[in-house]
């Protein structure tokens, strides 16, 4: 009896699950309560944890409880300690949650909710959370060493170094993203300009308290920095009606890009405690509290799903993002699904704290259930507005036009029902000029935050604070991440220059250090920039690049486990890692493919590029250039954007290769063959 | 009752704390003492500002 009960617990959870998709799919062409959704996802990700996480936890990996991890083999009290598993959980999502999983599913509501619902469950379950855990499992069982390190010695060094540098561009890429996200919301919009710039200050002071006032107080400061924020989200509604004040924090797209840069290479270069850190204990805080904030809204107010389940753009001719729902939607959402990045955080400081290996299915496979839990939050939270009005905001001033009259009539037309009233009202509720044409993901998620969490506090009157609230949150984690991102690519630009001028590696000195900020700081810059001019958004071009990088990434980490599962001679269970490999391979490779050499304009780059250069050709002049110069710059952006597709493409392929060979190998030799360190037994002291 | 919710109120702040890539300083203190007695462990603030270094200097960024 004791066995079959709670078997019985697990198939009626199974079977509840199973209702509320059945009653999603069957609920069409009328708006469901966002409930629905979110019980179905979290039965399932209940199901897949106890069924398939821990399915591979013990038969594919043969997980050993009795192995001593290197949390207590190098136990130092810093890097490596023995850390609660719920303890170390906290720390695990709060490194792997960032702006990805509240923007890519935000942009794929283009296509309606269903799409995206389904990939995010679907994706996490047999690819995101099995590349997590297996990463975390294969670092924890190599002392806790990085992906490169991992892949040098699993694979050989070449596919190796080919992948640190997949990394670095990813980076690049990502930086350019995320600082776009922070301009899109933020021109035009002194409110939101006012209480992103007042972080600074107020960081700064935080920064100076923890050093010199009461060092190390983290909590104490931490709360008096929330009260400082939130003080400055309600004088920012002073600033931007003020005459005076207000037209001095409007700014236009162009102004913030070089003001974000400036600020990127001035952040990086001081010292962390000062700026970095303090705004990293905010942001961190900050996020963790409006995530559950968010999930209790959602749980409290059951809002009702306004988007349909699948519109009309599932045939690729979306505003929002150009191209088929196959291979687009699953590169436009990928943290939430799958995220390569999250490769290098699971072999990063995690698997060092990680106190019995028992516990790595629970941080690495439950850490994305919940990462994923969040990106179905932004679905949610961008269904529950006007689909008119979410089309009015994500859709490019090229095909929409600018004013409110205009856009109401061109979405009408798209049968999405919305008069010109409804969006100057919207824009109005939430204390901005505009809300039209506000592309990337930001204040979409922002006016649905508004729209759920106004009504929990502050009724309608609060609308307005709480629109500024989701924009800071986000703007302050995206800044603290630009900060940080630089950082990291400095110091593997400068272990990369060093290896042909060695006096680049001496980190310590100030030259180089500047030298290798400001190339880092001028490639996203360059990206961010040619983003923020484009016509189509931006988001058009920069976000299937973010896209593809990643999945490639994740595509890279996968190819390595499975490596690792052939090298130990667990070759009949590699379809755990070969499923998702291969998916992800045909997605990012077509997408790879389709964004250079589409023969649509809007998609391929290529194609984009032939079309400014034959219009050149003939004396014409193509907005939004209003030069020839400007359309020479266009036409070197795109060549230089299908460029970039096309490393990626060659970094997933190489690494493929190299990956196959290496399973090849192993599969010939008769006993394991696996790089991970000799058993230990944990000492007994230990409580396993 | 009261004994759980102080040890639920430990564990909420250790993970706020690790969450800012600040590890427990009583279990460093302890380890040290323990495995290396011939060490002097380093005060509350220079564990902190060692751990803060620890935390951004490297080449790990932070996640999208």
């Amino acid at each position: 009896m004791n066995r079959i009960l709670p078997k019985l617990g697990w198939a009626a959870l199974a079977v509840f699950g199973a209702c509320c998709l059945a009653y999603i799919a069957l609920s069409r062409g009328e708006t469901i309560n966002a409930l629905w959704i979110v019980m179905a996802a979290v039965s399932i990700y209940l199901v897949a944890y106890r069924y398939y996480g821990l399915y591979i936890a013990n038969t594919v990996l043969g997980v050993d409880g009795t192995r001593m991890t290197p949390a207590v083999k190098y136990n130092d009290g810093l890097d490596y300690v023995p850390t609660n598993k719920n303890v170390l959980f906290g720390h695990h999502f709060a490194a792997i949650a960032g702006a990805g999983p509240l923007v890519g599913p935000v942009l794929a509501a283009q296509m309606g909710y269903l799409p995206g619902l389904l990939w995010i469950v679907a994706g996490v379950v047999l690819a995101g959370a099995v590349q997590d855990f297996m990463v975390l499992f294969v670092s924890s069982r190599r002392d806790g060493r990085s992906l490169g390190d991992l892949i040098k010695s699993e694979l050989g060094p070449i596919p190796g170094m080919i992948a640190l540098f997949g990394a670095f561009m990813i980076m690049v890429i990502i930086l350019a993203v995320l600082a776009m996200i922070v301009v899109k919301a933020l021109a035009d919009s002194p409110w939101g300009t006012f209480t992103v710039a007042a972080t600074i200050p107020i960081a700064i002071f935080m920064g100076l308290y923890m050093r010199y006032i009461r060092p190390g107080r983290i909590g104490e400061i931490s709360v008096v920095g929330f009260i400082l924020l939130m003080g400055a989200i309600l004088l920012g509604g002073q600033v931007a009606q003020s005459p005076t004040w207000g037209p001095a924090f409007t700014f236009t797209g162009v102004q913030l890009t070089w003001m974000l840069i400036g600020y990127g290479f001035i952040a990086a270069s001081l010292p962390v405690w000062l700026l970095l850190a303090p705004r990293d204990y905010l942001s961190t805080f900050l996020k963790i509290g409006t995530i559950l904030g968010l999930a209790l809204g959602i749980v409290f107010v059951a809002p009702q799903l306004e988007m349909p389940a699948v519109t009309r753009f599932v045939d690729g001719t979306g505003p929002v993002w150009s191209g088929n729902l196959f291979p687009f939607l699953f590169i436009t959402i990928a943290c939430g699904a799958v995220s390569g990045f999250h490769a290098l955080i699971a072999s990063g400081t995690s698997p060092k704290m990680l106190d019995n290996e028992r516990h790595a299915a629970f941080i690495g496979y439950g850490g994305m259930l919940m990462e994923s839990f969040v990106a179905i939050m932004a679905l949610v939270a961008a269904s529950v507005i006007d689909p008119g009005v979410y089309f009015a905001m994500n859709s490019p001033a090229a095909v929409i036009g600018k004013e409110a009259v205009e856009v109401a009539a061109k979405v009408s037309s798209w049968g999405f029902v919305i008069t010109p009233e409804v969006l100057v009202q919207t824009a109005s509720d939430v204390g901005e000029k505009s809300i039209i044409s506000r592309a990337g993901g930001a204040p979409t998620l922002a006016v649905g935050m508004a729209h759920i969490l106004h009504q929990v506090i502050g009724g309608k009157a609060m609308m307005a604070f709480w629109y500024h609230f989701a924009i800071l949150f986000e703007a302050l984690f995206i800044l603290t991440a630009v900060d940080a991102g630089t950082r990291a690519g400095r110091f593997m630009l400068q272990d990369l220059l060093g290896a042909f001028a060695p006096s680049f590696k001496r980190t310590e000195k100030l030259a180089p250090n500047l030298i290798a900020t400001g190339l880092c700081v001028a490639a996203w810059g360059y990206f961010l920039y040619q983003g923020v001019v484009d016509p189509l958004g931006g988001i058009n071009t920069l976000w299937p690049l973010f896209g593809v990088a990643n999945q490639m990434l994740a595509a890279v980490a996968l190819i390595l486990c499975t490596v690792v599962l052939f090298k130990m001679k667990r070759e009949r269970y590699a379809w755990v890692t070969i499923l998702p490999t291969v998916w992800l391979l045909a997605c990012t490779l077509t997408a790879g493919w389709q964004k250079i050499f589409h023969a649509d304009p809007k998609v391929g780059f290529l194609a984009n590029a032939a079309r400014f250069s034959g219009a050149a050709d003939r004396g014409e002049v193509l907005a939004p250039a209003t030069s020839v110069a400007q359309m020479q710059q266009i036409i070197f952006n795109n060549y230089l954007d299908a460029a970039l597709c096309g490393i990626f493409v060659l970094v997933v392929l190489s690494v493929t290769i190299f990956g196959i060979l290496a399973c090849v190998r192993a599969h010939a030799i008769n006993h394991p063959t696996s790089k991970e360190t000799a058993y230990e037994k944990m000492p007994d002291e230990v409580s396993v | 009752m009261f004994k759980d919710l102080a040890k639920l109120g430990k564990y909420l702040g250790d993970t706020a704390r690790l969450m800012v890539g600040l590890p427990d300083y009583d279990v460093y203190v302890q380890h040290t003492r323990l495995k290396h007695p011939d060490r002097e462990p380093m005060s509350y603030e220079e564990f902190f500002r060692e751990r803060q270094e620890a935390r951004f200097g490297g080449a790990t960024g932070k996640c999208c």
